[in-house]
């Protein structure tokens, strides 16, 4: 819907540092880290466990703050949430004692909106992802795809112009994860949004995006930009192609694998 | 040899037990806490049960003779809950009224308590020995000093009433309140909500279960201390009738004022079983 800008950089991180202070001492989590992230495109960033990716997400959707740098939107610094930017958390994150319809309307709750304006919007979005019908079963009653579908809608209800992911298909099978991620894709074609999406999956990353920005091992710092340039709409077959698995063995390469253990160590999942 | 005496007495007190609400409530509630779905045989075995545990008494109770002074039978005691039922029914409104008004105190302030405490870890700290302390003693205790400052009236009653449901209702709320699940602040407040909106919308949600919980226990404990209460002094009250009752040797009418209070028990806990299943359902 954008017209072209003449600065196509629609988010900017500008050498976002962060450390945490936990009992255990100051944790480094994220050194100097920059990247652009350009209207209407599907950035991922990809890393091992632990690597700052969620701190890094956090940041730009104004739950953090940095310890040096900024985010721009627009080139505007985002310092506290900001309307244009809807977050999808790991997990789907529905509140279980909210039906569906409910839990789709909890953002125009908070931002005092009357859902009822919205509502023809909403039924589109629930349609558009086959969840309609299921507007009053509980979080409980929904799979796990259908739960990360309707955070998906939730998250779009807003109409945002950013869409931050924080790994939100990791908890879900390989097939409906293969599923969820088709969907992504025809919903962002759709769209156009600007997404960034973090992951820790190579192959779910090279499937989605348009650029991939690498990080190392904590502190976090980018370690290489890859651009993909698979034709759109993409579909599972380019996955089982040689340049599927060489770009995908290339990234696996890259990524420092020494910090790989199990133990996550991010802030969404203290809870 | 018993056993054929048995059989022979279910068929004539199965008919009893379509009118009297003694089963009927028993069946009640022994499938709350054996879940919703209740087959036909259930629903029969949990009334044979009833009638068995009835009748037997009964039965047994007549046949060895013991003297209505020792145990009254069942019948003696539904028959002298119904006839006696406008003499005690006065009592029955006092105790409610010391109940109803020391728990509504009572649970209020300890809501309020729990939900501003645990927004400072640091004070919950320093209160929490006390709160303990307040729970854990029993609050009957210090109904004779009660009574010494505030008479034989209901005040002294309400007040015991209060600080036994009010710990009760705060321990309970607060342990609630605690459950911060991080993921879901910080999803609220990727969409702006402001500290309120996060407590209205996340936190008091979250804690309602426990919330529940804590206002059940608390009502249970306020029935035990206003009766209890009542017990110590004053003219009036159901527990001013159980020591009347005793000491009187009426003891049909003293177990028709036990059966109150059983029935009075068992009302608090499905009242709360039905608002938990409305609102907290989500947890289970």
């Amino acid at each position: 819907m954008n017209a072209p800008r003449p600065t196509p950089a629609k988010l900017r991180i500008d050498g976002a540092t962060k450390y945490y202070e936990t009992k255990s001492g100051l944790v480094h989590a994220l050194e100097d880290f920059s990247a652009e992230v350009r209207d209407g495109e599907f950035a991922c960033v990809l890393g091992p466990s632990g690597c700052g990716k969620t701190t890094l997400l956090w940041s730009m959707a104004g739950l953090h703050s940095l310890t040096a740098g900024q985010v721009l939107l627009d080139n505007q610094p985002v310092t506290k949430p900001h309307p244009e930017i809807s977050m999808v958390f790991q997990e789907a994150n529905l509140l279980p004692w909210r039906n569906l319809q409910k839990n789709i309307e909890f953002p125009f709750e908070i931002k005092r909106q009357n859902p009822a304006d919205h509502r023809d919007r909403v039924r589109q979005l629930l349609q558009r992802v086959g969840l309609d019908g299921f507007q009053n079963k509980f979080p409980r009653e929904l799979s796990g795809g259908m739960q990360q579908r309707a955070a998906i809608v939730r998250a779009l209800s807003l109409d945002p112009s950013v869409l931050l992911m924080d790994e939100p298909f990791g908890a879900l099978d390989a097939f409906t994860r293969d599923e969820m991620n088709l969907l992504l894709e025809e919903i962002w074609l759709e769209t156009r949004k600007t997404i960034l999406f973090i992951t820790h999956n190579i192959a779910e990353a090279v499937f989605l995006s348009d650029r991939i920005f690498v990080m190392s091992a904590r502190p976090g710092r980018l370690h290489r930009v890859y651009d993909v340039d698979f034709e759109r709409p993409r579909d599972l077959s380019i996955t089982t192609t040689p340049r599927f698995f060489e770009m995908v063995n290339e990234i696996k390469a890259q990524i420092d694998h020494k910090v790989t253990a199990p133990t996550k160590m991010r802030a969404a999942d203290a809870a | 040899m018993v056993d054929s005496q048995l059989r022979d007495r279910i068929p004539s007190f199965g008919k009893k037990e379509g009118g009297g609400n003694q089963s009927v409530s028993l069946s009640n509630m022994s499938a709350f806490t054996s879940g919703n779905s209740r087959t036909i045989g259930e629903i029969f075995a949990i009334v044979l049960v009833a009638v068995i545990i009835i009748g037997g008494t009964e039965f047994a109770l007549r046949t060895f003779e013991v003297p209505q002074y020792v145990l009254p039978t069942p019948s003696e005691i539904i028959v002298a809950l119904f006839t006696d039922f406008h003499f005690i029914a006065p009592h029955l409104g006092h105790t409610l009224v010391e109940l109803l008004s020391g728990y509504a105190i009572g649970a209020s302030i300890g809501l309020i308590l729990a939900a501003v405490i645990t927004q400072f870890p640091f004070a919950e700290k320093i209160i929490a020995p006390y709160i303990l302390m307040l729970v854990t003693t029993p609050m009957l205790a210090l109904v004779p000093l009660l009574i010494l400052r505030f008479g034989f009236g209901y005040e002294p009653r309400i007040i015991a009433v209060a600080l036994a449901s009010g710990p009760m209702v705060m321990i309970n709320a607060a342990t609630g309140f605690r459950r911060v699940d991080l993921a879901k602040i910080a999803l609220a407040r990727s969409y702006g909500a402001s500290t309120m909106q996060i407590f209205i919308k996340i936190r008091v949600p979250m804690a309602l279960p426990m919330i529940i919980v804590g206002l059940m226990i608390g009502a249970i404990f306020g029935l035990l201390t206003a009766v209890g209460a009542e017990m110590v002094g004053g003219g009036f009250g159901l527990g001013n009738r159980l020591t009347t009752f005793s000491s009187t040797i009426q003891m049909p009418q003293f177990f028709a004022v036990i059966l109150i209070l059983a029935l009075l028990g068992i009302s608090i806990y499905v009242i709360f079983f039905l608002i938990g299943k409305k609102w907290a359902s989500w947890e289970s």
